[in-house]
């Protein structure tokens, strides 16, 4: 299990990795934690031509509050997020998600942006990103562009980034007084991606519920303010139309199931915290 | 482990097919590849190598690497050997081989279908060996019984997966054709015959040297034994040494796991739970190849085939099937859980059916405390305990009270709350002869006897008194050597810090046999004894010489602190040291019937186990301990997990050398137990490809998924070892999936409890029929999206040796 | 920076345990390889390549961090620290002599990774409960322990290490 060979540039600007993406494309691939890319190098399911590490990028290591956003540099792995003094006041759901992001040691290295741009449908930030409304800003020769999370995520593993473009940060909203936020996750063993993951997120009764690891990428719905029995068949067709799949640790039915009893659950939770 | 300067390092290519021809292999453009020395293949190794000799009479075509056909994903296909390990594997990309792709055989059941695809068509049968037993007169208790209580039980693979892989250093000697191996091989010893029969050499010529340490095994090094086939070839190949490190992925997809076994086990029951009879039919299946010492776990636990329990009628049948799955090896507990599944779980369904307490039951049937040494109905002659104690105190200590408390108030307030039992023999030190058992009557005369199990170690003395000692138990984490130099420094009258223990084994130069090696619970029972019987001859040597100088009697010396003193009269006191220079600098001066030196090698055996007999009798083991678990589970309603609230395992294991490390085994033994109960699953998909190829798949347990648990003791000495010993450390693997089973059982008030207990598996069974898709809902659950996640889950093993096979 | 080119062996210079060490390596070398065969360092232990067992877990600028899914080119310039430099040759760290009292060691090939991923967390986290330190655990696998003594371990240095904080 090693790795086939590559090229290696530890780049120390963001211009500098742009002008790389448009000379390789595909063919490059950028490197921040590498806590999913190096596992994929070393199983050789990738074999990329260039290794563009952007570790070192001082422009890409802040954290800071921009206007209504907390914006996280690319650089910025999950363990600086996490110690970030102002990060449960800011973005309480991220808070409660990210201790649920791999382990201790995954952490240290593994990136907030890293995990975003992999899209993995069962990991925890993508969907935290889905359900407040974040951003992903990018950057390539062509020039700068901002995505809403829902442009950006397309599907299982799959995103809008374009493969010249470097993803620089990622924004998430900053919580406003009479938000209730809950996040949920079912998974063999504690630090494993997620079976089911829910987030879910009230304001003023309304209530929106996001759920990861069962269709293709974090599906979010509004639930308003339904109860009840209408709130079970709403939570019925939601996890329908997510469909779900069959794997080694869990059936569709069974996250379908999740959806219906801890979807209830999450969003009955989610009012309380405003009350 | 230091390597010469100028070894090779090795990485195989594996089969992505789980049944195939090979039409061709092409290692052309691999051996062009920068830094490749060899390429070895299956003609090569046919033209190098005899294959391996099998267990049972059946024409099994067995290789070191698939020969003209591959029977499992991650069959060693080709061998590549080149300057490292990087290197080595970007070659393996550059080999072309061709396959014709065959029907397969995945189920135990299909697979033993007189119909069923042949993995050896020689053999005409996938099923490689049938044999039935009778003890008593099973079908009389039957017939005769008020009640007839059956279960059908499946104990699944499962792998022990130690963190340090397999390692082979192979070096040739061409002018003497012989090979040097170095590797964390664990034993048995018997198995080490067939690496120098296929290698073509005497076993003289064959050297293996096991290193000082090894990461850990539970069984698993045994199965090394075809890679160093592969080694030695590849380092006779080259003219150099070749280094072979086994990764993640080869050892999950192909180190070979415990056996799957059906078990339909029925019990003629009286209106009070007496077990009168048992019936046990055993259907398992060993993967594509029945490798040594396989079949083990079918016969290994033969003569404990009715457990803790005096049930004198019984039934067997062994039948062994063949699938497209990675071979079977060694694993913790080896053929105990499988046992004890069934019988425990039948245990608790008889207390079910007949309304009495899971407890009564067990207690009805447990043999007395007063009937040791007891010969059970299939011939193992249990050696000691005192089950009904052990119980005893286990329920007050341990605090069933409080767990039977807890059981109520959940059930009251609507939770899912249960509690399970479950007891075991534990067997230690595996009879040599056991798995003659398998062979009718005629075969095993004509074979000869086969019985005992030596066990071996030497201490040694030198000039300066200074104690060294060495044993064949090559340990992977145990602490063999503190519980070495704690009895030699007992015995000799000094401290463990004065003693140094040397547990490698060189097969060329040191004491061993076959039964040497790490399994079967053999160390505190066989190695430790003949270090201690060792000890005692240097000891008795040590008083004779120092007698002769200080003119008293041998039998009025004692040993303490570095001395030999006389009982009576403390004036008569010489150090060990000198005494022992007496020894080597002035044989001369020594009495005629003490012989010249002080070393003293022990090789002992145990007069108790003997051959089977006439009527298939067979005592598996030398020593039996007693478990007795007990524990509560709350299930969730929602997700089906399982949480235990806690587990108290009670252990009789004879007389404890060493309590500390008693306790670390037990500790160990339950945490792979947990995870084979309910994390690991060794899944493949319907294809045959391995479903769980990487750490992140196949789940072993982490220090978040461990339970409160509760450990007791009880030391009843076995009379059969000269420490009152007997083997420990494996007997959680045994008894905890039943235990466990038997509380969700209880919980959940079911009768079948799948192995291991998902929470998939316990939601199916909570959730009813699912709720279905409201009416205006059209689309099929998003098909396009499942497919899309589907791939991802994708055997990784497939996705990667078929990349290779593109090429 | 230069791309460094793939085939090629190229100089990497890092601290290893206060040292300057110095070794070739190729820009795909994980840095667990090259701790272990180019500098020596045989005390971190190689269990899955993929992450998930956290045997060849070492620091780097401090951080507990995986050596497998690290490449020995990007600590170029880092400080790495590996079990061997955890304390004094001859001596044992405070956390190595809870392992020994505990027996948390039996096979001791996981146990180095869990090493150096307690020290980083005892460091930053003195005060650290039972469950914490579970969780750090839980970022590790070991087949021997049942990782009872390992917790019991873990425990005891933090218990004397609030009490040592709160001694004047």
């Amino acid at each position: 299990m090693k790795p086939a060979q590559f090229d290696y540039l530890r780049a120390g600007s963001i211009e500098e990795v742009v002008s790389h993406l448009e000379t390789y494309g595909d063919r490059a691939r950028i490197m921040a934690g590498g806590q999913t890319l190096m596992p994929m190098l070393n199983f050789r399911l990738v074999e990329p031509e260039l290794i563009i590490d952007i570790t070192g990028i001082a422009p890409l290591a802040h954290i800071r509050m921009s206007g209504p956003w907390v914006e996280i540099g690319a650089a910025v792995t999950q363990s600086s997020l996490l110690d970030w003094s102002d990060l449960s006041r800011e973005v309480p759901l991220v808070a409660a998600a990210l201790p649920w992001v791999g382990h201790f040691q995954t952490r240290n290295r593994g990136t907030v942006c890293g995990s975003i741009a992999h899209a993995d449908p069962s990991s925890e930030l993508p969907l935290v990103l889905a359900v407040l409304g974040g951003a992903i800003d990018l950057a390539s020769k062509r020039g700068t562009r901002t995505l809403k999370v829902s442009e950006f995520q397309l599907g299982m593993l799959t995103t809008a980034r374009a493969p010249d473009e470097l993803i620089t940060s990622v924004r998430f909203p900053r919580a406003k007084k009479g938000e209730g936020y809950v996040f949920r996750e079912v998974a063999r063993r504690h630090g494993d991606f997620a079976i089911v993951s829910l987030a879910g997120m009230a304001v003023a009764g309304q209530v929106v519920l996001g759920v990861g690891g069962v269709a293709g990428s974090p599906t979010v719905r509004a639930f308003g303010t339904l109860k009840d029995a209408a709130l079970d068949d709403a939570l019925n067709a939601f996890a329908w139309e997510m469909g779900g799949h069959d794997d080694v640790h869990a059936t569709a039915r069974y996250r379908r199931d999740l959806v219906r009893m801890l979807g209830k659950q999450v969003i009955e939770e989610a009012r309380a915290c405003l009350s | 482990m230091p390597v010469r300067g100028d070894t090779l390092y090795a990485a195989i290519l594996r089969s992505p097919h789980p049944h195939a021809e090979i039409l061709s292999i092409d290692a052309s453009k691999a051996l062009a590849r920068p830094g490749v020395a060899a390429v070895l293949t299956g003609p090569e190794v046919k033209a190098m190598t005899e294959p391996f000799i099998v267990g049972v009479k059946a024409p099994i075509d067995d290789w070191a690497l698939a020969v003209d056909r591959v029977r499992y994903v991650g069959e060693p296909v080709a061998v590549i050997v080149a300057g490292d390990r990087y290197q080595a594997e970007d070659a393996l990309d550059a080999i072309e081989v061709e396959y014709r792709p065959l029907p397969i055989e995945l189920d135990p059941r299909t697979a033993a279908r007189p119909d069923a695809t042949l993995l050896h068509p020689a053999c005409k049968s996938n099923i490689v060996h049938d044999r039935t037993f009778r003890y008593g007169d099973p079908e009389s208790a039957f017939a005769n019984a008020p009640h007839r209580i059956k279960l059908e039980v499946e104990y699944p693979r499962v792998l022990c997966a130690p963190m340090e892989g397999y390692i082979v250093v192979a070096d040739h000697n061409a002018a003497e054709d012989s090979f040097d191996v170095i590797a964390n091989f664990q034993g048995p010893f018997s198995v080490l015959t067939v690496v120098p029969r296929a290698l073509r050499v005497a076993g003289n010529k064959f050297r293996l040297r096991t290193p000082p340490n090894s990461g850990g095994s539970f069984g698993s090094k045994l199965a090394i034994f075809p890679y160093m086939v592969l080694i030695c070839i590849a380092a006779k190949k080259t003219g150099r040494p070749v280094k072979w490190v086994e990764d993640r992925l080869e050892h999950l997809a192909a180190s070979g796991s415990g056996p799957h076994r059906i078990t339909n086990i029925e019990a003629a029951v009286a209106k009070d739970g007496e077990i009168l009879a048992l019936n046990c039919d055993h259907l398992e299946e060993y993967g594509a190849l029945l490798r040594a010492p396989m079949p083990g776990p079918l016969y290994r636990m033969h003569g404990v085939t009715t457990g803790t329990y005096g049930i004198r009628h019984l039934a067997i049948r062994n039948r062994i099937v063949l699938t497209n799955k990675a071979p079977v090896s060694l694993v913790r507990g080896f053929g105990g859980p499988q046992i004890y599944f069934a019988l425990e779980r039948l245990v608790q369904r008889i207390a079910v059916e007949l309304k009495l307490e899971p407890l009564a039951v067990m207690r009805r049937n447990l043999i007395p405390a007063n009937a040791f040494p007891y010969r059970t109905a299939a011939g193992a002659l249990l050696d000691s305990g005192d089950f009904q104690n052990a119980i005893a105190t286990a329920i007050d200590e341990g605090g069933l009270g409080e767990l039977q408390h807890r059981r109520e108030e959940a059930r009251k307030a609507g939770r899912l709350y249960g509690i399970g039992f479950a007891c075991a023999s534990e067997p230690g030190v595996s009879n040599m002869g056991y798995l003659s058992t398998l062979l009718p009557l005629e075969a095993r005369r004509k074979a000869g006897p086969k019985d005992g199990a030596i066990g071996t170690a030497t201490v040694a003395v030198d000039g300066n008194g200074q104690v060294t000692v060495a044993s064949d138990s090559t340990p992977q984490g145990q602490g063999h050597r503190t519980v070495l130099a704690q009895i030699v420094a007992d015995e000799l009258g000094l401290t463990p810090n004065d003693i140094a223990v040397n547990v490698e084994l060189d097969t060329s130069k040191d004491a061993w046999s076959i039964a040497a090696g790490n399994y079967a619970s053999r160390f505190a029972a066989s190695t430790a004894n003949a270090a201690y019987l060792a000890a005692g001859r240097i000891r008795k040597k040590l008083a004779a010489i120092a007698a002769l100088s200080l003119g008293v009697s041998s039998e009025s010396l004692t040993f303490k602190g570095g001395k030999i003193c006389s009982l009576t009269d403390p004036t008569k006191t010489l150090p060990l040291y000198r005494v022992a220079g007496m020894a080597h600098w002035s044989p001369g001066s020594l009495p005629d019937d003490i012989t010249p030196g002080l070393r003293e090698t022990v090789q002992w055996n145990p007069r108790e186990l003997t051959p089977p007999t006439e009527n298939d009798e067979i005592n598996t083991s030398l020593t039996y301990g007693f478990i007795f678990d007990f524990c509560g589970v709350e299930i969730d309603r929602i997700t089906g997990e399982v949480r235990i609230d806690k587990y108290v395992t009670m252990h009789d294991g004879g007389r404890l050398l060493n309590p500390a490390l008693v306790e670390s085994q037990v500790h160990g033994a339950l945490g792979q137990a947990f995870g084979a109960t309910l994390y690991e699953n060794f899944a493949y998909g319907a294809d045959g490809n391995l479903l769980t190829s990487t750490f992140a798949d196949y789940l072993l347990p982490t220090a978040m998924e461990i339970p409160p648990t509760q450990l007791l003791y009880q030391e009843t000495p076995s009379p059969f070892t000269p420490l009152g010993t007997k083997g420990v450390g494996e007997g959680n693997s045994m008894t905890t999936p039943a235990c466990i089973g038997n509380a969700v059982a209880d919980a959940l008030g079911i009768r079948d409890v799948p192995l291991p207990i998902t929470p998939v598996r316990i939601a199916a069974l909570l959730h009813g029929e699912e709720l279905p898709p409201p009416a205006k809902f059209t689309s099929a659950p998003s098909s396009t999206t499942a497919a899309t996640v589907e791939r991802r889950h994708d055997s990784l093993m497939q996705r990667l040796f078929s990349k290779r096979e593109q090429l | 920076m230069p791309i460094l080119k793939a085939g090629e062996r190229h100089t990497v210079t890092l601290t290893l345990n206060g040292r300057p060490a110095t070794g070739y390596a190729e820009s795909r070398t994980l840095l667990s390889d090259f701790i272990r065969h180019e500098l020596g360092a045989t005390g971190t232990h190689v269990g899955c390549e993929h992450g998930v067992c956290g045997a060849c877990t070492v620091r780097v600028d401090g951080k507990a961090v995986r050596s497998c899914l690290t490449l020995a080119v990007q600590a170029a310039g880092c400080q790495v620290e590996t079990v061997e430099g955890l304390a004094p040759r001859g001596t044992l760290s405070i956390l190595q002599e809870a392992f020994k009292r505990h027996h948390a060691v039996q096979c001791g090939y996981c146990t180095p990774g869990i090493l150096m991923s307690l020290t980083h967390y005892l460091e930053t986290n003195p005060e650290a409960t039972e469950m914490q330190l579970r969780e750090v655990i839980g970022g590790h696998l070991c087949r021997c322990t049942g990782y009872t003594q390992i917790v019991a371990a873990a425990v005891d240095v933090a218990t004397r290490l609030r009490e040592a904080a709160r001694k004047p």
